[in-house]
């Protein structure tokens, strides 16, 4: 379908994995704020520190910040209720948690307090998008700065009050307390009848990891209750007032081209709002059989693409198919001189690896609801990037993003895979047309079909090794797959590692630890073989080659765990991986069993994961677990099958998923580096799942499985 | 048609070879139960029908007639979670937690039929169910939570 879908979806998320924020500055009125706050006390992070807090003594309202420089701000109202206004979104993380922990631990606010406002466009900030474990490291720390200017700036106020000193004044529970005369004031009437406005200052002291009392604790999941009692509403449970429900026609293959289509039937039904615009065909029904009866009804007639690569032929393609080297961030190095450094090495060893298409699979696919009220659209849509789906909006209906509404209730997942607004354009032109709002809930077949996926790739690999261990030559060369964690972390002399660009056949996009897990089990297989073929064991070979103390501390932790030197048992494998990416440091230990008709069982898995400062243990461990068992699926069995331009296994019958009987035993080693800022941890502990489990097979059986999925059958027969 | 769901008598005008979870969902506004494949192969649509758990997307709604539905809605009783919910609650399994009342109901038809299952009994009950995020682990430790006497 070359690049159809991008043009219609502008944004492509792998090419701009980090989008640059948007370059707006209006002013903003801080009038908006308290009109969407009320009255209060209002502390907005800036990029720049406009207006130093420490300066600003009187306490006064900044003139003016430009809107694009506040990433988030905090509302204390005269109920003492804090609210959060941020542009994250929960997709599932648990970052609503994780940053009310923050929050409440600097302001000293209990959890029961705050109310964190997200992914609202007409609400929040600017963000470009929950993705890319950013999450924790840049607004944990925003908020953290924010927070802690709120609780300073009640100090002051309440010293104004009191006529005493800020300096004998402490806060505690959401008050702020005179050490002295033991006297009390609330946060709430403290904020009562104020206007204040102010930015913070990038020097405000914040409470150290090591005396934290709320951060870093198992706080459950906010509204744990709500979630597991289905009262919820995702996207696709809304319901409004006279909602109407909405299909799309989709063509028979990708690059297919509408050339007619019969309309009649369709429009006679009744209640049914019938749309065809371009390529874009669409009905609405009062309800879903209704409209599921008149898209078929349609008799459309579609030109095809004649040539298509299947996932058999897809390898070739993508190396026949090249679109250009990458430039900047991800784009490689090349050092010294890697024919020299091969000539140099005892041993050399050459491999290519391949790396098929996979899917998301959320469990919630696609949905949007569209509304347009004089001449305003809004749409809920669960999406990584409300104000990415904003834009979309905004570029496909030519409107001024003003009047365009993004709202994202908290979505039923997405792991890279909803950065985009599919629904929301094609809620929003139904719903244009029926004058009604509109939702459109893509079926599994549809989220496998015309969402993206994470890229295909073939990685050639070429290095040289001294008997000693010392490597000589490192190639490496990604082509398609992806530049994320791209680069070796082991010490060699010359190297040249490169991303380049394929022309895919197939959409893709981002993906949790984008091509991190592609180029680490290039990588992690490689080193592996290149022990064995220097007869060095595979863990100490590392250790020998890295030198980034974080990395080799999680890589003995996860060995000492593991029991990595305890003697195996008769047709069992061990294996072993390392990897960094995104602030996440992961050390994955891995034993096989092979049986008697060659089917491979995963015994047990050892994963040490360290991210910095821990802000809530359990969904560490959770995030940590849930990409061990996502990353099972992607190393195992998980491939897109493709041909003449369908998706041949669209369906959850046909695209197999892990589930519980595919868990092994699964021990995590969390490491808590309180003098270290915390990351994010949704993607690096992906990494070391699929050349641990390869490397054990190997050591089992001498067989080197190097595509990705290793074993589709579950067997190396 | 008439459907007891939960308890209660509803009627709805609808085509009874229309999905159960379309009727619960769109109908009766019973958004619990979710729409995961369409093809009974993710569990996310499982309400119990007679007690059995029950693949609600491929099963229409003309056969659930006089039959007892139970959705995930149905599980509390004056503002009270029951047992399986409460251990759900405590082991705080889940992320996006989209799979949840579909784990959750068929949790609750196989403790009913087994209270003290072993955990290749609980595999067996829950491998229809699928978890994308992950959590299966805790997921088994919520359900041995809630088998404990």
């Amino acid at each position: 379908m070359e690049n159809q879908d991008h043009s219609q979806h502008p944004f492509e998320p792998t090419r701009d994995e980090l989008p640059l924020r948007s370059n707006y500055h209006f002013e903003l009125d801080r009038r908006k704020f308290f009109k969407i706050a009320g009255g209060g006390l209002i502390v907005a992070f800036v990029l720049k520190d406009l207006v130093s807090f420490a300066d600003n003594d009187s306490l006064a309202e900044s003139p003016s910040i430009a809107a694009g420089d506040v990433d988030a701000w905090i509302h204390i109202g005269k109920d003492g209720m804090v609210s959060v206004y941020t542009g994250k979104v929960e997709v599932g993380k648990n970052i609503r948690t994780s940053l009310s922990q923050i929050v409440s631990e600097e302001l000293m606010v209990s959890l029961s307090s705050i109310k964190m406002i997200m992914g609202d466009t007409d609400l929040v900030p600017y963000d470009a998008g929950t993705f890319g474990s950013r999450t924790t490291p840049q607004m944990g720390t925003q908020l953290r700065k924010a927070a802690a200017t709120a609780r300073q700036a009640l100090i002051e106020i309440a010293a104004k009050k009191w006529n005493s000193q800020a300096t004998g004044l402490n806060t505690e529970n959401g008050a702020v307390v005179n050490t002295v005369t033991k006297e009390k004031i609330g946060y709430g009437e403290l904020a009562n009848g104020q206007k204040l406005m102010m930015t913070i200052s990038d020097t405000v002291p914040v409470i150290g990891a090591k005396d934290w009392k709320v951060a870093g604790r198992s706080i459950p999941k906010i509204d744990q209750r709500n979630f597991i009692s289905g009262k919820h509403i995702y996207v696709s449970d809304m319901k409004l007032p006279g909602m109407l429900y909405g299909k799309v026609l989709r063509a028979p293959s990708y690059g297919s081209k509408l050339i007619d289509a019969d309309l009649a039937v369709a429009k006679n039904i009744p209640g049914v709002v019938v749309v065809k615009d371009g390529d874009f065909i669409g009905v609405a029904a009062p309800d879903i059989k209704t409209a599921t009866k008149a898209l078929q009804s349609i008799n459309a007639k579609w030109e095809e693409k004649k040539e298509h690569p299947s996932n058999s032929t897809i390898f070739g393609y993508l190396l026949k198919n090249p679109a250009g080297e990458t430039s900047g961030r991800n784009s490689g190095t090349t050092n010294g001189d890697v024919e020299r450094g091969l000539t140099e090495a005892d041993f050399k060893h050459a491999v290519t690896y391949n790396i098929h298409y996979i899917a998301h699979v959320p469990l919630e696919p696609r949905a949007a609801v569209a509304e347009w009220v004089d001449g305003k659209l809004t749409a809920w849509t669960g999406t990584q990037r409300p104000f990415g789906v904003q834009e979309e909006l905004a570029e496909v209906f030519r409107m001024d993003k003003k009047n365009i509404r993004v709202i994202m209730p908290d979505t039923g997942s997405g792991y890279g895979g909803k950065h985009s607004g599919e629904t929301a354009i094609e809620a929003a032109r139904l719903a244009k047309e029926a004058k009604k709002p509109v939702k459109v809930v893509w079926t599994r077949e549809e989220e496998f079909t015309w969402a993206y996926f994470r890229p295909g790739g073939v990685i050639e690999v070429n290095a040289g090794v001294k008997k000693d261990g010392t490597l000589t030559a490192w190639k490496f060369i990604n082509y398609n797959s992806g530049g994320a964690a791209l680069d070796t972390l082991y010490k060699v002399g010359n190297k040249q590692v490169a991303h380049v660009r394929s022309n895919s056949p197939l959409r893709q996009g981002s993906y949790r630890g984008l091509a991190a897990p592609a180029n680490v089990f290039a990588r992690e297989c490689h080193m592996d073989d290149l022990a064995r073929l220097i007869k060095m064991d595979p863990l100490e070979f590392r250790i020998k080659n890295l030198e980034d103390d974080r990395l080799i501390t999680v890589l003995r932790s996860a060995a000492q765990n593991f029991g990595w030197n305890v003697s195996k048992t008769k047709d069992h494998g061990h294996g072993i991986a390392c990897g960094f990416d995104k602030g996440g440091y992961v050390g994955t230990c891995a034993e096989i069993k092979v049986n008697g008709d060659k089917e491979i069982k995963i015994v047990r898995i050892t994963q040490a994961f360290e991210c910095g400062a821990i802000i809530n243990p359990h969904h560490l461990e959770n995030q940590v677990m849930g990409s061990i068992v996502q990353g099972l699926g992607g190393a195992l069995f998980e491939a897109i099958e493709f041909a003449n331009g369908k998706i041949l296994n669209s369906s959850l019958s046909a695209y197999r998923v892990p589930r519980f009987s595919d868990i092994p035993k699964i021990v995590i080693v969390l490491i808590d580096r309180k003098d270290l800022p915390s990351a994010g941890a949704g993607e690096a502990a992906i990494i070391g799942i699929a050349p641990a489990i390869r490397n054990a097979i190997m050591d089992a059986t001498g067989k080197a499985l190097n595509e990705l999925p290793m074993l589709p059958n579950g067997s190396l027969a | 048609m008439v459907l007891n769901v939960n308890g209660a008598m509803h009627e709805v005008t609808v085509d009874p070879d229309v999905a159960l979870l379309t009727v619960l969902r769109d109908y009766l506004n019973l958004t619990g139960s979710k729409y995961g494949c369409g093809e009974g192969a993710c569990g996310a649509c499982t309400v119990l029908i007679n007690g059995n758990p029950t693949r609600s997307c491929i099963t229409s709604a003309g056969t659930a007639t006089n039959k007892e539905i139970i959705t995930i809605e149905g599980l509390e009783k004056n503002r009270k979670l029951p047992p399986v919910q409460e251990a759900f609650l405590s082991t705080d399994a889940f992320q996006c937690s989209y799979c949840a009342p579909g784990m959750i109901m068929t949790v609750v038809a196989l403790l009913k039929k087994n209270p003290a299952p072993n955990d290749d009994a609980i595999v067996k009950a829950m491998n229809g169910n699928i978890c994308r995020c992950g959590t299966y682990p805790y997921i088994l430790k919520a359900i041995q939570l809630a088998a404990k006497p």
